[in-house]
């Protein structure tokens, strides 16, 4: 198959046909900051941080293939302020206390809170009122730490594809549930996958907690993206 | 009554099992038995085959339909801007009074519910509701009071209607209050034609011609976004795929539009035709048109068009014995403007929660099931119809460069003859406010809240695509009215609607209302005013759909056309207002300890 040449901020990179701006920027060493992206699922194009601008217009990375000789914005001054702002959204519109977070270290959400400097949000906190579910056998879902990026949703299915996650309610109210007898039948490796999908800490496997001490974890010593950037 | 189960397992069977049909399934499981509780919604993903969550998400994503039951009948009382221009609170206060239950709710008997509803296409005639699928429009608090006691003594809702509106609204099969208000006929939609001589004029082409006269006519999307259908239709036809699809999009869901209602009632045959010809076009065999849920007092009557077509052989097999076939079925939707997006409305009419699709692919590459799909507005339909009579130069006659023919605009709000109006392209708002008696207007919303909102100086600018685009609503806003109610109004309607998909537009709108109350409530400085513009920015240029990058629009267009307005709200001598009061906040403690705040010395 042929390759595909396209731009990054005026640097030539060459596509594999069919691959997203994500993937192929990824493979050139560029880092276009993802949130809801999770490789081998089918992008939904949820958080919008990975939003860059092509011919003109403003789109989602994870979701747009290259296509020949396409001009893409990525580290603008514009773009990255937007990629910070939506940071800042997902902190307010949630309610996330890092220091009592399992997760803490190993989230995405609070890596790019970092790799974007957010000392405080611009916008006013919502504190939502959002609840927990301990009820299942397996895992915990903590709502309040929830960003809809439906990664569950789409990685986590019974055997013969049945959806164990779904979301609810529209707008502001949207939040994620569970099939209670499809939940039942959910293995240790299926709550371990729901939990390493999950970008947050919203979903955590029942019986474990703080398995990696603060100091390994994900995030500890380098920023996010700068695996894809050192390349 | 029957038992839950044995419903559910009729309903389902009707559909075939068919879980594309999951919102007609869901209609008539909650019409049967007045709500889709739990243990329904539990049978019916048993029965479907699938995951609970998936029943749940759709009953949960659309405005009419419930878990938990709204009453024997139920009220739903628009609340759309207009409607409160109209008086809306006074007849909101007289349903609560006659009925004994706040808004919101449902009497404990269980026998009356009173709930909100977004645009119901009836901005002409508010304030206005829909109680069990049955419009009442024009209310008095005389009215509401028969209706109460009408409900009140068990008597079917259809019979509380006491007056019908003109035209089909009297036909036995609609029988509805709804008056039509045309205003102003033009020469697409409202001139005569012989029904079936547009579908035999396109049948008598190639359909590479018929897309040629459309291109000729330069005809472009009437919902708005103004996609050149011609090109449209092209795509479609060229895209591979076992079948191909037409699908109207009958969802007309812009506070302040209401032109798709008329068309529906006075053209539907019309409209049918267009379809038809839409589908030899782009080489499809069925249609859907996607009716919204507010439009279900028309349901029966469309139906029975659509057998007079078919008897007519405009419709169904070999239609006009030139070999083509092509039929359409009714999809009805439950209530969620965003379904006005066409890849939104794909998934809704495939049984799913209506988010929009991210693109590509496009609808005319993988549409309906995966097909390819056109998906067309009411009105551009009627004017295929049109330019398949009398030909694509004839129509290119009309209207500007960049926008041809004719518009049919839906006007509401302070003006003397609220109704709608065919005009052509290009005719200046200062033209229609005279037309229709809105001269003294301070402010002019152009296309709803998604659109613009204009001042005086901008009524010489011109309704048109190049210039100020518009899918038909017209809010006429009087000298009197608080612009800063209307805005905040328009937000109300987008945090209410937005999907929830994405971060801009599920936070985003939430943030700029919370900011513009900030500002409305005085304890605003100048730089809020600076920074709500921004946050703007913000939602407009990262949403995925139309929806986000669009709701910003009503706190946009007016800081951009109105700014003195929002200046005067604000302090200016000042950096930083502090949103917390300590009166408020110490008065109850103070009360109770019997003390006077000195907060001057704090
Ligand atoms: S629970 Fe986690 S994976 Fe699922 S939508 Fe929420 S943040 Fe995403
Ligand atoms: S912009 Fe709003 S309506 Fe459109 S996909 Fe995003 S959340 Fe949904
Ligand atoms: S990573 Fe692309 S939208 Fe979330």
């Amino acid at each position: 198959m042929s390759t595909i040449n396209f731009t990054i901020d005026g640097k030539s990179c060459k596509a594999k046909p069919g691959q997203t701006i994500v993937e192929a920027a990824k493979d050139n060493g560029i880092y276009i900051p993802t949130l809801c992206h999770f490789e081998g699922l089918k992008p939904a194009g949820t958080c919008r941080i990975c939003t860059v601008k092509v011919g003109g217009r403003n789109m989602a990375a994870c979701t747009t293939p290259v296509t020949e000789g396409m001009v893409v914005e990525n580290k603008t001054a514009d773009l990255e302020d937007y990629r910070k702002a939506i940071i800042e959204m997902l902190f307010v519109e949630g309610n996330h206390m890092c220091p009592t977070c399992e997760k803490s270290g190993n989230c995405e959400l609070q890596a790019l809170g970092y790799r974007y400097l957010m000392m405080a949000p611009r916008f006013p906190f919502l504190f939502p009122k959002r609840t927990l579910d301990a009820s299942l056998p397996k895992i915990v879902i903590e709502r309040n730490r929830c960003v809809q990026c439906l990664r569950c949703v789409r990685g986590v299915t019974t055997a013969d594809g049945k959806r164990i996650f779904g979301v609810v309610n529209r707008g502001g109210h949207v939040e994620i549930t569970v099939d209670k007898d499809l939940t039942a039948t959910m293995t240790d490796e299926m709550a371990q996958k729901a939990m390493d999908l999950c970008p947050v800490g919203a979903i955590l496997k029942k019986e474990v907690g703080f398995a990696i001490p603060i100091g390994k974890r994900k995030f500890d010593s380098k920023p996010i993206g700068s695996e894809i950037e050192k390349a | 009554m029957a038992s839950l189960d044995a419903v559910v397992k009729q309903v389902v069977s009707k559909y075939k099992n068919d879980k594309t049909r999951l919102m007609d399934i869901i209609t008539d499981v909650q019409s049967e038995l007045g709500c889709v509780s739990d243990e329904a919604v539990s049978q019916i993903a048993k029965l479907l085959d699938c995951s609970k969550v998936d029943v749940e998400g759709v009953i949960t994503f659309y405005h009419f339909f419930t878990k938990t039951p709204r009453g024997k009948y139920t009220v739903y009382l628009n609340n759309s801007a207009v409607a409160n221009m109209k008086g809306r609170a006074a007849i909101a206060k007289a349903f609560e009074d006659a009925v004994g239950c706040s808004f919101g709710r449902t009497t404990s008997d269980g026998i009356i519910g009173l709930y909100d509803t977004s645009c119901i296409g009836m901005n002409d005639q508010e304030p206005a509701a829909i109680i069990n699928g049955i419009v009442f429009t024009n209310l008095t608090q005389d009215k509401v009071k028969e209706i109460v006691a009408g409900m009140k003594a068990g008597k079917d809702v259809k019979d509380l209607v006491k007056e019908y509106g003109d035209g089909a609204n009297q036909s036995d099969l609609i029988r509805a209050m709804v008056k039509n208000n045309i205003m102003r006929k033009g020469p697409v939609l409202f001139a005569p034609y012989d029904q079936g001589s547009a579908i035999k004029a396109a049948l008598s082409k190639k359909p590479e011609d018929v897309i040629e006269e459309v291109k000729i006519a330069n005809l472009r999307g009437r919902g708005g976004a103004g996609f050149p259908t011609g090109m449209k239709w092209e795509f479609c036809r060229k895209a591979e795929g076992a079948k191909h699809y037409v699908i109207c999009n009958a969802d007309e869901g812009e506070p302040g539009t209401f032109k798709d209602r008329v068309i529906l009632t006075e053209l539907p045959h019309m409209l049918f035709e267009g379809m038809a010809i839409a589908g030899y076009a782009v080489g499809a065999n069925e249609g859907i048109i996607y009716l919204r849920a507010e439009y279900l007092y028309l349901k029966k009557y469309l139906e029975k068009v659509l057998e007079d077509l078919r008897a007519k052989n405009i419709l169904g097999k070999n239609i006009a014995g030139k070999g083509f076939d092509f039929d359409i079925r009714i999809q009805m939707g439950a209530g969620a403007y965003v379904c006005g997006e066409e890849s939104a409305l794909i998934e809704s009419a495939e049984g799913k929660r209506g988010e929009p699709r991210n693109r590509p692919p496009f609808p005319v590459q993988k549409g309906y099931l995966g097909y390819p799909t056109t998906v067309n507005n009411v009105e551009t339909l009627c004017c295929a119809v049109r330019i398949m009579l009398e030909g694509g130069e004839w129509f290119a006659k009309m209207g500007t460069a960049q926008s041809k023919g004719t518009k049919l605009l839906s006007v509401s709000g302070d003006c003397q003859n609220p109704g709608i109006y065919e005009v052509e392209f290009g005719t200046t708002v200062n033209t229609l406010l005279e037309m229709v008696g809105g001269r003294n207007a301070k402010a002019v919303q152009v296309g709803g809240p998604s659109g613009t909102c204009i001042g005086k100086k901008d009524f010489g600018r011109r309704i048109c695509f190049d210039d100020l685009a518009t899918g038909g609503s017209i809010i006429i806003i009087g000298p009197d009215r608080d612009l800063f109610e209307i805005v905040h109004n328009f937000m109300d309607f987008f945090v209410e609607e937005s999907c929830g998909w994405c971060v801009p537009c599920r936070a985003g709108n939430v943030i700029l209302k919370q900011k513009l109350e900030k500002i409305m409530s005085g304890k605003a400085s100048t730089k809020d005013i600076q920074e709500l513009e921004d946050w703007c920015k913000i939602v407009k240029a990262t949403s995925r759909c139309g929806l986000g990058q669009t709701s910003p629009n009503p706190i946009y267009t007016t800081i951009q056309n109105f700014r003195e307005m929002y200046e005067a709200k604000v302090k200016k001598d000042t950096d930083y207002v502090s949103t917390f009061d300590l009166l408020a906040a110490v008065e109850e403690s103070c009360k109770a300890a019997g003390r006077i705040p000195k907060v001057e010395e704090h």
